[in-house]
């Protein structure tokens, strides 16, 4: 498998900063996202949703609804079909392993605030909308845990799941021993993913066969779960989502309006639109939970690491466990002979988590590298040489050697493009007049994982080729990436090529996350190409293979109109030999006005080892998303939770404060040189989220270098900053 | 939404007239406001009449003051080479206000009557005694962080969300509104109530009064003028505090002051103790800060917008000293 890269001839396009193969497309409107299919009498949805978070529906009076002008029917928990809701033999990566996933329509009970529990479908959304505003709820509440601080007074372990207490020698001993401590608590808020696009399923039944047209990083996925809520074969689904509009993770999991969507349109007896509205996307689909961690370190005078614990609370739903691998960076980051880790859960009347762009890793390295920040200033070490002091020269969590890692260049490279050199150590040192100017930085990192992939190739006697796979483009470039393998495996230009993903009748794809697509999409479509240039090769009788400027004619001679071909790729043995891992440094300049409390970063430098690059040009559109991502984590993004509803105050675009561009600075994108035999055949690492990682901390550790301050309760907002420059004065 | 007739107005009396009787149809201007409100049943009109159809735009200088139709839209005003001369903190207030999109959409008249943010009163299932008298007010004790610390009351801390009312207010200009009666004039500053006990009622307008300009007097103060903004974000946000502020000169001492400010008040806040503390001054950071220090008197913050008191004492500070050419 590993040497399939090799047999590779021709002109590289991989590694071309080739432009978007569908930008057109998607500028001029010509791509269908899931929303804008228009199956024949299609109906449209609104969702009711309850105004408790806990307790049960007591009554529930749809008549005004039902006899309201276009409705076609109302569905509740009183009339909505009993759904089987069968377990999976495996439950699916995306979903929380252990909890029952939440039921709806199928009993009054109440687990959250802004819970589904009615649809109404009518012939247009404005009456539907207008209809759903009509029924009247009455409650029967129940005492709720919607205080955070409540529910993490007694957190517990995850009941499945990845382990999260990992330790290695004493750490509470060598803690205690050391010459140098820190031990300190950050705090990071719930924060919602805000896609530009809203979740929208389109639900349509043909007799006992359902088609949906979904927003999902995974066809797949959809239609597994589905048939196991249904209790349908799988067969009889089919999933189609060829654009996705932004998700960042919210459209991995099969939300309950997936299944709500189906019940609406079986009911109706009519293919059903049911889009969520802004506000809904901040209770029926997950968010990336509150969580806040310990971080303790211990360390010689020189700031060599002797111990690290790290403790995190995460919140999670009263029906499921959602755990993130929080804690997990702590164990493999830097050298550490001592080592402790635990990752608790607060459950509370919420909805469920789910996993925001670099889950749990973008979580526990902002707290572990804040911590680092803070080290360095005690120990008197310049943060980057403490970084160097500490570097793992192997994974000491899993005791193997790393496939490969280029940290030691992203630093180098980052820092000189940053003029690190230039810093001068005390903290409000650095002014612009009355601006405090602040340099800090952090590093990144997130593993490299790889699932199994099939792919399928049709070569044309037109001399083109299309080449298909179950997979997912919710902006990174998947399109663009793998015609660019296929290409350069085939041997033809790009314009020559066509991929097409997203949808269920293509060969399987994994899930579009965790940063995989690349590494197990890219490896079954090399390998698809890899044989099919290999049959044209046999048809033609060659002894050298064969150019893809030969194969109109090559299939021509035989009388094909095209050959077939398909393939899967799977990681082998290569997983357990070596610890996989994409690194990175961030740097960042920020200025503070000491008067108005604003923070405003200027420039961001990142620099990544994530193997092969196979298009700069989408890559580094991923890494300035990443940065911009991280940006709005430390300044200014926070999903506003008031305790006594258990619901989210700001939802919406107007108050859940993403970055504007007026907040973008210039950013700064490097790719340091990194061939990593051992990934995937395409040596690849992948690039989503470890972009989002390390920003923050960057930012945060540079806003305590401007202030002398230290911020550990994000994001930093005007109000924190001026407290605590107001405590200092 | 709910359902709701709709009528083009083809001339002003039918907005008093059908304004006036019931059902007292909404006003639709940009509704760049109106339709997030609609869209979220914080409004459940029967009836809007779009005033778009009116002639109600335009910019006219005479006799020293600037008339403004109502409908003219803030991307439109903020770029009058007129406005940017001769008053520019109201070009700077409109440029600092939402975004290019939005400037574009909404009018004049409307930016003024905008509602709340509050995030209570703008979800329709929490307890807003703005939104549904005697329901209680959830900010008080709740999520409070970019509420009102002056003009408040028990019943309602909600900020008033308008920068351009704030530079308005400043430069006392006046509306011009037609009502079933006839015509009349109040000074912006007059325009907005005080919550009391009476949070819902925003504004003296009475149903079927429809603005249709604002005058804005020109004045040395206006002419040297100016905004400046604080907020999370570095554009599209509202204000967390604001300041507009005009000095005119007398030699070396200040011969008149205007201050307002926003983010902070109820409605648009009149500073006139901070603007008497300047005049007959020498501009200096000195007395700057001295005047500025005043800007919070009488603030009840409620714990979340406790920071708004320093911060309003050092954004007015900021506008004067940038406006003073002391920054
Ligand atoms: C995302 C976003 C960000 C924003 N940020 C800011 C900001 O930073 N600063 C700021 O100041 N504003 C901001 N705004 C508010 C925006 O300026 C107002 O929504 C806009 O000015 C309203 O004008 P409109 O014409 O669209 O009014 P509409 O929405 O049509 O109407 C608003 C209200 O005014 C009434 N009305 C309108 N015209 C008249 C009239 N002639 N006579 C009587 N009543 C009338 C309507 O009945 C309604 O009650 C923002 C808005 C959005 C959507
Ligand atoms: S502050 Fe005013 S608008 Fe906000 S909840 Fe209280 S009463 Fe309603």
């Amino acid at each position: 498998m590993t040497d399939t890269a090799m047999t590779v001839i021709g002109q590289s396009v991989i590694g071309k900063p080739v432009s978007r193969v569908d930008g057109r497309a998607k500028v001029t409107g010509a791509a269908t996202y899931a929303g804008e299919f228009r199956p024949d009498r299609l109906a449209h949805a609104a969702v009711v949703t309850s105004t408790i978070p806990a307790g049960r529906i007591r009554a529930l009076f749809a008549d005004a609804a039902e006899s309201s002008p276009g409705v076609l029917v109302v569905a509740t928990h009183h009339n909505a079909p009993r759904l089987p809701y069968n377990s999976m033999a495996q439950r699916p990566q995306v979903d929380p392993q252990a909890g029952d996933q939440l039921r709806v329509l199928q009993s009054p009970e109440i687990r959250f605030n802004g819970q589904p529990i009615a649809v109404v479908v009518a012939e247009t959304l404005e009456q539907a909308t207008h209809a759903a505003a009509l029924i009247r709820v009455e409650y029967d509440p129940a005492p709720a845990v919607t205080r955070f601080e409540e529910a993490a007074k007694s957190p517990r372990k995850p009941s499945a799941g990845k382990p999260t207490d990992l330790a290695r020698g004493d750490a509470d001993a060598a803690l205690a021993a050391a010459q140098v401590t820190i031990d300190a608590t950050y705090d990071q808020p719930m924060e919602h993913h805000n896609a530009i696009e809203p979740h929208v399923t389109i639900a349509a039944w043909d007799g006992d066969r359902l088609t949906l047209w979904d927003k999902t990083q995974w066809v797949g996925n959809d239609r597994a779960e589905i048939a196991h809520v249904f209790g349908i074969p799988e067969e009889d689904i089919r999933v189609v989502s060829p654009f996705v509009g932004g998700a960042f993770g919210s459209a991995l999991r099969t939300w309950p309006h997936v299944t709500l969507a189906a019940i609406a349109a079986k009911m109706a007896g009519r293919p059903v639109k049911l889009e969520l509205t802004r506000r809904q996307l901040f209770s029926a689909i997950g968010f990336r939970p509150r969580t806040v961690q310990r971080v303790a370190l211990g360390a010689e005078a020189d700031g060599r690491l002797t111990a690290l614990i790290q403790e995190a609370v995460g919140h999670t739903s009263q029906y499921e466990d959602y755990a993130e691998t929080t804690v997990e960076p702590a164990s493999m980051l830097y050298s550490c002979p001592n080592l402790r880790t635990a990752y608790r859960l607060a459950p509370m009347n919420i909805n469920s988590p789910c996993p925001m762009r670099a889950p749990g890793v973008v979580t526990g390295v902002l707290a572990l590298e804040m911590a680092m920040d803070e080290l360095a200033e005690a120990a008197g070490v310049d943060p980057l040489d403490l970084r160097l002091r500490n570097y793992a020269e192997r994974d000491e969590n899993k005791d193997l050697p790393w496939s490969s890692k280029g940290l030691r260049d992203c630093y180098k490279t980052a820092a000189e493009r940053f003029g690190w050199s230039g810093r001068s150590p005390k903290p409000g040192s650095m002014r612009d007049g009355r601006e405090l100017v602040g340099w800090g930085m952090a590093t990144a990192v997130y593993p490299t994982h790889r699932a199994a992939a099939s792919a399928s190739v049709v070569i044309r006697d037109d001399g083109t080729a299309v080449v298909r796979s179950a997979a997912s483009d919710m902006g990174p470039g998947t399109y663009t990436s793998m015609t660019q393998v296929a290409a350069e495996a085939l041997d033809l230009p790009v314009e020559r090529v066509r991929f097409e993903l997203g949808d269920t009748d293509l060969p399987k794809a994994p899930v579009h996350g965790g940063s995989i697509t690349m590494a197990s999409v890219g490896s079954a479509v090399q390998a698809a190409c890899v044989a099919a240039r290999a049959r044209m090769r046999a048809l033609s009788n060659a002894v050298d293979p064969v150019r893809g400027a030969d194969y109109a004619e090559i299939l021509r001679r035989h009388g094909l109109p095209q050959v077939d071909v398909e393939a899967d790729a799977a990681p082998g043995i290569e997983q357990k030999r070596f610890s996989m891992y994409a690194f990175g440094a961030i740097f960042a300049e920020v200025r503070v006005d000491p008067d108005l409390g604003t923070v405003r970063v200027p420039r961001l430098v990142g620099a990544y080892g994530s193997g092969r690059i196979v298009n700069p040009k989408t890559a580094r559109s991923q890494c300035v998303g990443g940065m911009v991502l991280g940006l709005g984590m430390a300044l200014s993004e926070q999903s506003e939770w008031d305790d006594r509803f258990g619901k989210v105050m700001n939802a919406n675009l107007a108050e859940y404060l993403v970055p504007v561009n007026a907040d973008v600075p210039h950013l700064d994108v490097t790719f340091v040189d990194e061939h990593d035999p051992h990934v995937n055949p395409l040596g690849v690492k992948g690039l989503a989220e470890i972009a989002a990682v390390g920003v923050t901390p960057a930012i945060a550790n540079a806003v305590h270098h401007a202030t002398g301050i230290r911020f550990r309760s994000l994001p930093i907002t005007p109000d924190k900053v001026l407290a605590g420059l107001s405590k200092k004065r | 939404m709910h359902p709701f007739a709709y009528t083009a107005a083809q001339t002003p009396q039918d907005v008093t007239t059908r304004g006036s009787h019931p059902p007292h149809p909404d006003i639709l201007a940009g509704g760049t406001d109106l339709l997030q409100l609609l869209k979220e049943r914080v409004r459940t009109p029967a009836e809007l009449i779009d005033i778009n159809g009116l002639d109600l735009g335009g910019i006219d200088e005479k006799n020293g003051c600037l008339r403004v139709g109502a409908l003219v839209r803030m991307s439109e005003l903020a770029a009058d080479p007129r406005v940017t001369r001769d008053w520019p903190v109201v070009s700077k207030a409109l440029l600092d206000s939402a975004s290019a999109q939005v400037r574009n959409m909404a009018s004049i008249a409307g930016n003024l009557l905008q509602r709340t943010r509050c995030p209570y009163f703008r979800d329709a299932t929490t307890p807003c005694n703005k939104r549904d008298p005697g329901t209680g007010c959830s900010a008080l004790d709740g999520l409070n962080r970019t509420h009102a610390i002056l003009g408040t009351s028990d019943r309602c801390i909600a900020a008033h969300p308008s920068d351009l009312a704030v530079a308005l207010v400043a430069l006392d200009a006046r509306i011009s509104i037609l009502g079933p009666d006839g015509e009349d004039e109040v000074a912006v500053e007059n325009l907005h109530r005080l919550p009391g006990d009476t949070p819902h009622m925003e504004t003296v307008l009475q149903p079927g009064d429809l603005i249709t300009a604002i005058h804005i007097p020109a004045s040395e103060c206006a002419r040297r003028s100016h905004y400046v903004k604080v907020r999370d974000r570095a554009s599209f946000e509202w204000a967390l505090v604001s300041a507009a502020v005009g000095l005119d000169m007398d030699g070396g001492t200040i011969s008149d002051a205007r201050v307002a400010v926003g983010g902070v008040g109820t409605k648009p806040w009149r500073l006139r103790t901070v603007e008497s503390l300047l005049i007959g001054k020498a501009p200096g950071p000195q007395v700057f800060k001295a005047a500025a220090d005043r800007a919070a008197d009488g603030a009840q913050p409620r714990g979340g917008n406790a920071y708004k008191v320093e911060l309003l004492k050092h954004t007015v500070t900021r506008a004067l000293m940038e406006l003073g050419g002391c920054a």
